[in-house]
């Protein structure tokens, strides 16, 4: 829990949220997560430095190429993230439950 | 514990499914979403945000498109064609956000089964692949979830 703050500022940037979405489907480069972002290689690359430090990526050497890939806690967030987006839709319908009550007020003789 | 009325997951590469029961009729679960006046009250997103212009032609071909805006000045919009409508039972649709730029078309199969309390929704989103799924989801959380970002900033 000690770097908790670390995650919390790696994940407050959106391309670095972008960046751990798309690692969600598989390892990649840097060249391959540069093109999606028409961002430099040295400005991913930093984004990733952030990531790996915050232990939420790790890295291999394979040859001159680095791939990526989410660590454990990088899942953990993954899957915290829906657990927002659930959040987010559960406001709509706790809402839309409140319209359907309000329905059933006012016809309450149908069935 | 609660019964859990809402479910979210992904399923394989290219599905989001998400389900929500509700204490009312197949009837008007599905008028909620299809009649302009009523989608107008709830689908908002985060307190604050409005629904200004609403269209909903509920029928093969008809048009969607809802324009939400944060009265801040910030806004996007949402533009789709109905499909299918089987009344009070399924909708089939096609959607893509706006942001400006458009976004992969998502097809999406919606059904109001009725259950013991009411009514079983069942949403069922198809994107062209897996990366066009995560962008919708991480854009998703992007735009739903400031609120609750804000609060977990103030939690650490």
């Amino acid at each position: 829990m000690q770097n908790l703050n670390d995650t919390f500022s790696a994940l407050s940037d959106p391309t670095r949220r972008a960046i751990l979405s798309r690692l969600a489907i598989g390892e990649a480069t840097v060249m391959e997560l540069a093109q999606p972002f028409s961002m430099s290689q040295p400005a991913i690359s930093r984004h990733l430095r952030v990531l790996e430090e915050a232990g939420l990526i790790t890295r291999r050497v394979e040859g001159a190429k680095h791939p990526c890939k989410l660590a454990p806690r990088g899942i953990v967030e993954i899957d915290q993230w829906l657990e927002l987006l659930r959040k987010a839709l559960e406001t709509n319908y706790a809402r839309l439950d409140k319209v359907l009550e309000s329905q059933t007020v006012e016809r309450k003789e149908k069935p | 514990m609660t019964i859990t009325k809402m479910t979210l997951k992904t399923e394989g590469d290219k599905h989001v499914v998400v389900t929500r029961r509700f204490a009312a009729s197949p009837e008007a679960v599905y008028l909620a979403h299809t009649e302009p006046s009523i989608i107008q009250k709830w689908l908002l997103g985060p307190d604050g945000w409005t629904m200004p212009v609403c269209m909903s032609e509920a029928r093969p071909g008809g048009k969607i498109r809802y324009e939400w805006a944060d009265g801040k000045g910030k806004g996007f919009y949402l533009t789709g064609e109905y499909v299918t409508l089987e009344p009070f039972r399924r909708i089939v649709h096609v959607e893509r956000m706006h942001l400006p730029g458009p976004t992969p078309d998502n097809h999406v199969e919606t059904t109001f089964e009725p259950d013991e309390n009411g009514t079983l929704m069942t949403i069922r989103m198809t994107l062209p692949d897996a990366q066009t799924r995560q962008g919708m989801l991480a854009s998703g959380m992007e735009h739903g979830m400031e609120a609750s970002y804000v609060r977990l900033e103030a939690m650490l």
